[in-house]
C-alpha cells in the first residue's frame, strides 16, 4: 500500500506530533511498507468474528464512594513547568475574539 | 565472607544472609561495586541509587537480626525504568520524561519493599517500552554481555542485561509483545511473563494497555517463582487486576511433572527459524519427555498473523495512551509558549524517538475515521482467532512448548533501520501476549557462544504449572555457563 504525503500530514496533526521534512518523507515510506505488512488480515474471513478488545472477562469495575487520602497537592504539581495558585498554567486553550 | 555475592541467586543469597554468612549491606555493596566495575561497558542502568539501597540494606539487616522473614528480605532488585518510583527519576528511557521525579511508587514496588527487597535503581530499556533490541533508548543502547557488539534484545534489555551480567540478583521488567521473554532468551536468563492481570499495573507507564503485564528476569526458576509470589494479587488501584488467588508458586514448584502433556504447534517451527536454534529446543522438549512428559502435536494455525495483528493494536493504544506527554504536567517543557497546539506538537517532536514517533503514527493512522475498521476493528477480530487457537489447543495439552526467538542475538545497528525486519524478531513470542496468557523463558542452549532460549506458555492463571515444568527441565539440564568470562575479557 502506498501514503501520500498528505496522509502523512493528516496523521501527524491528529497525533500533535511536530515533524521535519525528513521525517515525514521517511515515515511515508515506512508506514507504507508497515501497511504493507498488514494486508495479511485482509486474507481472511473475518466477517461473523466478534472483535477481542481485552483478554479478561471484566465488566465495570465500581468501588464505594468514599473519600480516601490522596496524594499531596505540591508533590503532584512538583513536575508541572508553570504553577499557579495550586493549578497548572498552560496558553490560551481558547480564543478570546 | 564468601566473595562474588553479585553471582548469587535470590534463593541463595536469602540463604546467605538468613544464615549469617553475609550481611544485606555486604550483599549490596558487592552489587555496587559490579555495577560499578562493569556497567560502563554494558548499559543496563539509567539511574543507579546506591544512598538509597545501602540505607534499604541497612534496614534489612536490623530486620534480619530480629528474625523477620520477609520472603525478599535484603535482596537487591533492579527495577525497569518504566516502573514509577517515588523520588527516584523515571524517564521510561525516554527525553520527553527527562526529570520526571514520580510522586508515588508504582504497586509492584511498593509490594516488592514491602517483601524487604532492596532496589538499586532503574534499568535501560526501549523507549516507552517499544522495541527488540534496546537500540531504541534515547540515553544509550545496552549491549549483550555475551558478546558487546550483539543486541541484549528488548524492550527489557537493561534488565536482562543487569541480571545476565550480575549487576542485580533479579529485576523486574515488563512484557507487552514479548519485552521479558525476548531478552531473557537473548541474554540468557529466566524471563516470565504472568497472565494479564496477575500483577498489579498502577504504576507501569501504559504502552499498550490491553497486552502490558510486568514481569521477571531472574537467575533460575526458583527466583522467578519467589518474585511472582511477592508481586501477584489483586490492587484495588487496578481494575484490570485479577481477583484469583495466589498459589504459593514457590512451595508448589518441585512437584513431579511426569503424565504432563506438552504441545508442540509445528507453526513455530517453520520458516525462518534458525535450525540450530530449532534443534536446540526440540533437544529440550526431548528433555521433557525423559522427565515424564508426553509430547502431542497441536495446530495454531492462526500464528502468521499475530505480527500484523500486534502491530496494529500496539500501536493504536500507543497512540492513545502517549497523548498524555505534551508539556502541560510533566517531563519535557516550553514555558515561552503562546499556542497551546503548537506548544504540544513542539515538545512530542523533540521529546519522543524515531520508534516512537513511528507507532504513533501507524496507531493514528490506523485508528482515524475511515480506516478504523480496516485496521483495528480487523485485527481484533483476527486476535479472536489467535485466542481461540490457544483455547483449543489448551483442550489437549497442559503447557506449549515452542522457541522464543527465530534467531539468536543480533549485531547491534542490524536492523535499525528496517522496521519490518526488526517487528520480525518478536513473532514467537507475540501470540501468547495477544491472548494474555502467562509465558516464560528458560535458557536451553547455545548457538555460536549465544544463548537461546525454550518458550513455555500455559493458560490464564497456571503460572505454577508454567513454573513447575521449567523447574523439572532444569534441574535436569543442570548449571549452564555464564557471561562472566566473555565480560572480563571484553
Amino acid at each position: 500500500m502506498s501514503i501520500d504525503r498528505s496522509q502523512v500530514d493528516h496523521a501527524a496533526d491528529l497525533a500533535r506530533l511536530e515533524l521535519s521534512d525528513d521525517e515525514r518523507e521517511r515515515l511515508r515510506g515506512e508506514l507504507g511498507q508497515i501497511l504493507q505488512a498488514f494486508e495479511a488480515l485482509n486474507t481472511l474471513d473475518t466477517k461473523h468474528i466478534p472483535p477481542t478488545a481485552q483478554v479478561i472477562p471484566l465488566g465495570n469495575v465500581e468501588r464505594d464512594d468514599r473519600v480516601a487520602d490522596s496524594l499531596p497537592l505540591d508533590a503532584v504539581l512538583h513536575n508541572a513547568p508553570r504553577v499557579e495558585d495550586g493549578q497548572i498554567r498552560v496558553p490560551p486553550v481558547l480564543d478570546e475574539s | 565472607m564468601p566473595d562474588q555475592l553479585h553471582r548469587l541467586t535470590l534463593h541463595a543469597a536469602s540463604d546467605g544472609l538468613r544464615s549469617g554468612q553475609f550481611s544485606s549491606v555486604e550483599l549490596t555493596q558487592s552489587l555496587l561495586d559490579r555495577i560499578q566495575a562493569v556497567d560502563g561497558r554494558i548499559g543496563a542502568y539509567l539511574t543507579v541509587t546506591p544512598d538509597i539501597a545501602l540505607e534499604q540494606a541497612s534496614a534489612a539487616d536490623q530486620r534480619l537480626a530480629a528474625g523477620d522473614n520477609c520472603p525478599l528480605l535484603g535482596l537487591p532488585i533492579a527495577l525497569k525504568d518504566v516502573l514509577t518510583t517515588a523520588g527516584v527519576e523515571t524517564t521510561c528511557a525516554s527525553r520527553i520524561l527527562q526529570g520526571f521525579i514520580p510522586p508515588y511508587d508504582a504497586t509492584a514496588v511498593t509490594r516488592l519493599k514491602r517483601a524487604g527487597a532492596v532496589t538499586l535503581g532503574k534499568t535501560n530499556m526501549d523507549e516507552f517500552a517499544m522495541g527488540s533490541s534496546n537500540e531504541h533508548s534515547a540515553y544509550k543502547p545496552v549491549r549483550n554481555p555475551w558478546d558487546l557488539d550483539k543486541v541484549p534484545g528488548g524492550s527489557s534489555g537493561g534488565s536482562a542485561a543487569a541480571v545476565a551480567a550480575d549487576e542485580c540478583l533479579a529485576a523486574l521488567g515488563s512484557d507487552t509483545g514479548g519485552s521479558v521473554r525476548q531478552p531473557a532468551a537473548l541474554c540468557g536468563c529466566v524471563g516470565l511473563k504472568p497472565t494479564y492481570g496477575r500483577i498489579s499495573r498502577f504504576g507501569l507507564i501504559a504502552f499498550a494497555s490491553s497486552l502490558d503485564q510486568i514481569g521477571v528476569l531472574t537467575k533460575d526458576v526458583t527466583d522467578a517463582a519467589l518474585l511472582l509470589g511477592a508481586l501477584a494479587g489483586h490492587d484495588p488501584r487496578d481494575s484490570t487486576s485479577a481477583e484469583e488467588p495466589v498459589p504459593d508458586y514457590a512451595g508448589e514448584l518441585n512437584r513431579d511433572i511426569g503424565g504432563l502433556r506438552i504441545g508442540v504447534a509445528p507453526e513455530y517451527f517453520g520458516e525462518g527459524l534458525d535450525p540450530q536454534v530449532g534443534d536446540s529446543v526440540r533437544a529440550a522438549i526431548n528433555d521433557l519427555r525423559d522427565l515424564g512428559a508426553t509430547e502431542r502435536e497441536v495446530s495454531l494455525p492462526h500464528t502468521e498473523y499475530a505480527l500484523p495483528t500486534y502491530y496494529v493494536i500496539a500501536p493504536s493504544e500507543a497512540s492513545a495512551n502517549l497523548a498524555r506527554y505534551n508539556g502541560v504536567k510533566y517531563g519535557l517543557s516550553d514555558p515561552q509558549a503562546t499556542d497551546v497546539d503548537e506548544m504540544m506538537a513542539r515538545i512530542r517532536g523533540r521529546g519522543f524517538g524515531s520508534e516512537v514517533k513511528r507507532r504513533i503514527m501507524i496507531g493514528t493512522f490506523a485508528l482515524s475515521s475511515g480506516y478504523y475498521d480496516a485496521y483495528y476493528v480487523r485485527a481484533q477480530k483476527v486476535r479472536t482467532l489467535i485466542k481461540s487457537d490457544f483455547e483449543t489447543a489448551f483442550r489437549d495439552v497442559d503447557v506449549i512448548a515452542a522457541p522464543v526467538v527465530p534467531a539468536p542475538a543480533f549485531d547491534l545497528g542490524a536492523k535499525l533501520d528496517d522496521p519490518v525486519a526488526m517487528y520480525q524478531s518478536d513473532i514467537m513470542t507475540l501470540p501468547a501476549s495477544l491472548a494474555g496468557l502467562p509465558c516464560l523463558s528458560i535458557p536451553c542452549g547455545f548457538v555460536d557462544g549465544l544463548p537461546v532460549g525454550l518458550q513455555l506458555i500455559a493458560p490464564p492463571f497456571a503460572e505454577s504449572r508454567l513454573l513447575q515444568t521449567a523447574r523439572a527441565y532444569e534441574r535436569d539440564r543442570g548449571p549452564l555457563p555464564t557471561p562472566t568470562k566473555a565480560i572480563d575479557s571484553q
